[in-house]
C-alpha cells in the first residue's frame, strides 16, 4: 500500500517537473505551447547521448539537460514564438503542433528511431527497505530533486523580485513596460527556464517513461491534463494535481487493473466537471 | 455505385496487367519490398532491407537466366500506405512477388490484392497466426507468436515451474500471446493470472507491484520490442529478479537488435523463439559476420533473418518456375524446405506457413555483449492454431 504511494509520488513528480515548464508559459504567459514535450525530449536525448557516446557519468549530464533546452528555447523564443504573442489560440496550437512534428522527425533522422536506453550508475539502482516499505532508490533521488525545485520555484515566484516583476508583466504588459520592465527579457527568460526544467524532467524521465522520438505525442496528453486539472496561474495547483494524478494512475492500475488506464482522464472529467477553471484556482 | 464499379474494373485491369505483364517481362523479375521504414517500426525495415539485399549481395542477382530487381517502398507502419504502395507495385510495376510486411495489419491490408492479381505475398515480419488465412497467395518466414508461447508453457510446465502470471500489452499480438500460453499452461495442470497493461503506458511500476504481491513462480511478458528494456529495468529495480520470480516469454522482449543495450537488467531471462543471433550452426555464424560486416556492426535479429529467409524462397521459387511468378511460383514455394541460420525450415504445404525449430534460451554474457544462448531445442514445430483448426 506505501509502496503504490510512494510510487504514485515519485511518478507525481515526475509529471511536475515535466509540466510545469507549460504551466508558466500556458498560464503566465498565455501562451499555448504544445511543443513542450520536444523539449523535454532534448534534455532526455542530451543526456542519453552523452552517456552512450561519450561516457559522461549520469549526474554530470543532468545540468546539461537542463542548460541545452534552455538555449534552444530561448533561441525558439526570440525567433519564432515571440511572433506569436499577439496571435490567436489556434494560430499557436498549429504553429506548436507543428514544432512537435518537425522536432520527431528531426529525432528520428538523426539518431533514429530505436529506444533509448540509458545505465543508470549502480548507487541509484535497487531499492531498500524503510519501515518494511519498499523504496526505489532512483525513484527517491526523482522525489528529492522535484521537491527541491518546487520549493525553489515556489520562493522565486513569489518571494523575488523577479518573480514580481513576471507576474506584473503577465497581468499587464503594457503597464508593465511603462514601468520600466523589460517585459520581453523577462518573457524570453521565463521561457528559457520553462524549457530547461522539460529537458531535465526529460533526462529523469528516460528511465521511468522511456525516450524515443514519438515522445512529445505520447506525453503531451499527460502535460495537458496536469495543466488542465492543476489550473495555471500558480505553481502548487499543478503541482498538487501532477502529484494527484501520479498517485491515482498508479493506483488505479494496481486495485483496478481492468480500467487502469481510464482513470486519470476519469479524474480529469470530473475535476473539469465541477471546477472548469482547474482544481486549485479561484473562478474569474 | 459509378465508383464501385469503376473500382471493380480496376480490379480486373490489375489482374489482366499483372498476367500479361509476367508474360512481357520476359528479362527482368521484379520483387516489391514493402516495409516501414520510417516511424516507429522503422527498426525492422531496417533489419530486412539489410538481409534481403545482404542476401541479393551473396547470390547474384540473376536467377534462372532472370536479373532480379528488388524495389523498395516505405509504407511507414501505416496499412492504408501499405495496400496503395502493394497496388502501386502490381499495376505500374509488375512485380513478380511482393515481400517485407513489417505488422499485422500491414500484412493483411494488400493480401485481397494479392489473391485478385495472383501476385504472391511473402511476409517477412508479422507473427499473428491467422495472416496466411488471409489469401491463398501468402507464405510466411517469419513466425507466428503462437509458435514461439505454447513451446515456452510446455517448458515452463517441465521445470517446475506451477504458477504464472501473464502480463502482456493490450494489444493484438500481446492478447495471442496471452491466449496461446494461458490455455497450454493450464492443460499442463498449471495455475495463470492475467495482466493487460494498456499499450500507451508509461510507467509498469503498479503491475510489476502487483505481480511482487502475487508470488508466482515466473512471469510471463509480452511487449513490443521497444518497450521490453523498460519493462526489464522495472522488473529489476522492484527487486523481482531477486525474489525468485523467473521471466520468462517469447523471443521479441529480448530482441537481439537491442538486447545488448539492455544491461545486465536482463540476464537470466528466459525466451522462447526461433531464432538468436548467438544460434550455433556454421550457416548462421557466417550470416552473423557476413550482416554485420555490411552493416556497420548492427546484429541481425529474428526480423532479419525472416527476410534473409524470405529471399531465399523467392529465389529458390522462381528457379523451380524459371523466374515465373504467379500461381506457378506460390505452388513452388509449398513444401519447400532448407536449412536457414537459424536451422531447418520447411514451408507447410497445406497452411504456407513456417515449419521451424523453436529454442529454449537464456540471456547470457558471452564475449562481452549479452545475447540469447540456446539451451533446449523442440524440433519442427507447426503454428498451434491452425494444426488444432485441422485436427
Amino acid at each position: 500500500m506505501l509502496t503504490i504511494l510512494f510510487d504514485g509520488i515519485a511518478y507525481g513528480m515526475l509529471l511536475f517537473v515535466l509540466a510545469c515548464g507549460l504551466a508558466v508559459t500556458l498560464g503566465l504567459m498565455n501562451f499555448v505551447n504544445l511543443a513542450h514535450g520536444a523539449f523535454a525530449m532534448a534534455g532526455g536525448y542530451v543526456t542519453a547521448v552523452l552517456m552512450n557516446r561519450s561516457g559522461v557519468p549520469f549526474l554530470a549530464t543532468l545540468p546539461l539537460a537542463f542548460i541545452v533546452p534552455a538555449i534552444l528555447g530561448l533561441v525558439l523564443e526570440r525567433t519564432l514564438y515571440k511572433q506569436l504573442y499577439t496571435r490567436s489560440h489556434l494560430d499557436q496550437v498549429l504553429f506548436s503542433i507543428g514544432l512537435v512534428f518537425m522536432a520527431v522527425a528531426a529525432v528520428d533522422y538523426s539518431f533514429g528511431s530505436q529506444q533509448q536506453l540509458i545505465q543508470l550508475p549502480t548507487w541509484l539502482q535497487g531499492r531498500i527497505d524503510v519501515l518494511g516499505v519498499q523504496i526505489g532508490l532512483y525513484r527517491s533521488f526523482i522525489i528529492v530533486i522535484c521537491g527541491a525545485l518546487v520549493v525553489a520555484l515556489q520562493l522565486i515566484l513569489t518571494r523575488t523580485r523577479f518573480g514580481s516583476r513576471l507576474r506584473a508583466a503577465v497581468d499587464d504588459p503594457r503597464v508593465a513596460r511603462g514601468l520600466g520592465i523589460n517585459v520581453s527579457l523577462i518573457f524570453a527568460t521565463t521561457f528559457a527556464f520553462g524549457s530547461g526544467l522539460a529537458g531535465l524532467g526529460g533526462a529523469l524521465g528516460a528511465e521511468i517513461l522511456g525516450l524515443d522520438p514519438t515522445f512529445p505525442l505520447k506525453f503531451m496528453i499527460y502535460f495537458l491534463i496536469v495543466v488542465t486539472v492543476g489550473g495555471t496561474t500558480t505553481i502548487t495547483g499543478p503541482f498538487l494535481a501532477s502529484l494527484l494524478l501520479g498517485i491515482a494512475d498508479v493506483a488505479g492500475k494496481y486495485y483496478v487493473p481492468s480500467v487502469g488506464a481510464f482513470v486519470i482522464y476519469t479524474l480529469m472529467i470530473v475535476v473539469l466537471v465541477l471546477r472548469p477553471q482547474g482544481l486549485f484556482e479561484r473562478a474569474r | 455505385m459509378r465508383r464501385r464499379t469503376f473500382m471493380g474494373a480496376a480490379g480486373a485491369a490489375a489482374v489482366t496487367l499483372a498476367l500479361s505483364g509476367a508474360a512481357l517481362a520476359q528479362e527482368a523479375v521484379k520483387i516489391g519490398l514493402i516495409l516501414p521504414m520510417t516511424g516507429p517500426f522503422a527498426s525492422t525495415g531496417r533489419q530486412i532491407e539489410a538481409a534481403a539485399k545482404l542476401y541479393m549481395q551473396q547470390h547474384g542477382d540473376t536467377v534462372a537466366g532472370k536479373k532480379i530487381q528488388l524495389i523498395l517502398k516505405d509504407d511507414t507502419g501505416v496499412a492504408d500506405v501499405t495496400k496503395r504502395l502493394a497496388q502501386e507495385l502490381i499495376v505500374n510495376d509488375k512485380i513478380a512477388v511482393m515481400a517485407g510486411f513489417g505488422l499485422t495489419p500491414l500484412a493483411l491490408a494488400p493480401a485481397p490484392l494479392a489473391t485478385q492479381a495472383k501476385v504472391p505475398q511473402v511476409v517477412m515480419a508479422a507473427a499473428t497466426a491467422t495472416i496466411t488465412e488471409a489469401s491463398p497467395y501468402i507464405v510466411r518466414t517469419s513466425f507466428t507468436l503462437p509458435q514461439a508461447t505454447v513451446p515456452m508453457a510446455e517448458w515452463a510446465a517441465k521445470n517446475d515451474i506451477k504458477k504464472v502470471v501473464t502480463l502482456v500489452s493490450d494489444y493484438g499480438p500481446g492478447i495471442d500471446a496471452e491466449k496461446a500460453f494461458t490455455s497450454a499452461f493450464t492443460a499442463k495442470g498449471g495455475q495463470v493470472e492475467n495482466l493487460r497493461v494498456p499499450l500507451a503506458n508509461p510507467d509498469f511500476s503498479p503491475f510489476l507491484q502487483k505481480v511482487a504481491d502475487a508470488k508466482p513462480d515466473a512471469l510471463f511478458v509480452f511487449v513490443p520490442s521497444g518497450i521490453g528494456a523498460q519493462f526489464m529495468k522495472q522488473f529489476v529495480e522492484r527487486g523481482l529478479d531477486k525474489s525468485g520470480i523467473k521471466l520468462i516469454g517469447p523471443g521479441d522482449v529480448t530482441d537481439d537488435d537491442i538486447l545488448n543495450g539492455m544491461g545486465d537488467v536482463a540476464l537470466g531471462a528466459i525466451t522462447t523463439h526461433h531464432y538468436s543471433a548467438a544460434h550455433d550452426s556454421p550457416e548462421n555464424k557466417s550470416f552473423v559476420e557476413a550482416f554485420k560486416k555490411a552493416n556497420n556492426g548492427m546484429r541481425p535479429n529474428f526480423m532479419a533473418v525472416g527476410g534473409y529467409d524470405g529471399m531465399h524462397l523467392i529465389y529458390e521459387g522462381l528457379k523451380k518456375t524459371n523466374g515465373q511468378g504467379g500461381q506457378a511460383l506460390i505452388d513452388a514455394m509449398k513444401g519447400m524446405s532448407w536449412t536457414s541460420p537459424r536451422g531447418p525450415v520447411s514451408i507447410d504445404p497445406q497452411t504456407r506457413d513456417i515449419v521451424q525449430n523453436i529454442y529454449v534460451r537464456k540471456v547470457e554474457r558471452k564475449d562481452g555483449e549479452l545475447y540469447n544462448v540456446e539451451f533446449a531445442t523442440i524440433p519442427n514445430v507447426k503454428d498451434p492454431v491452425k494444426a488444432a483448426k485441422s485436427n
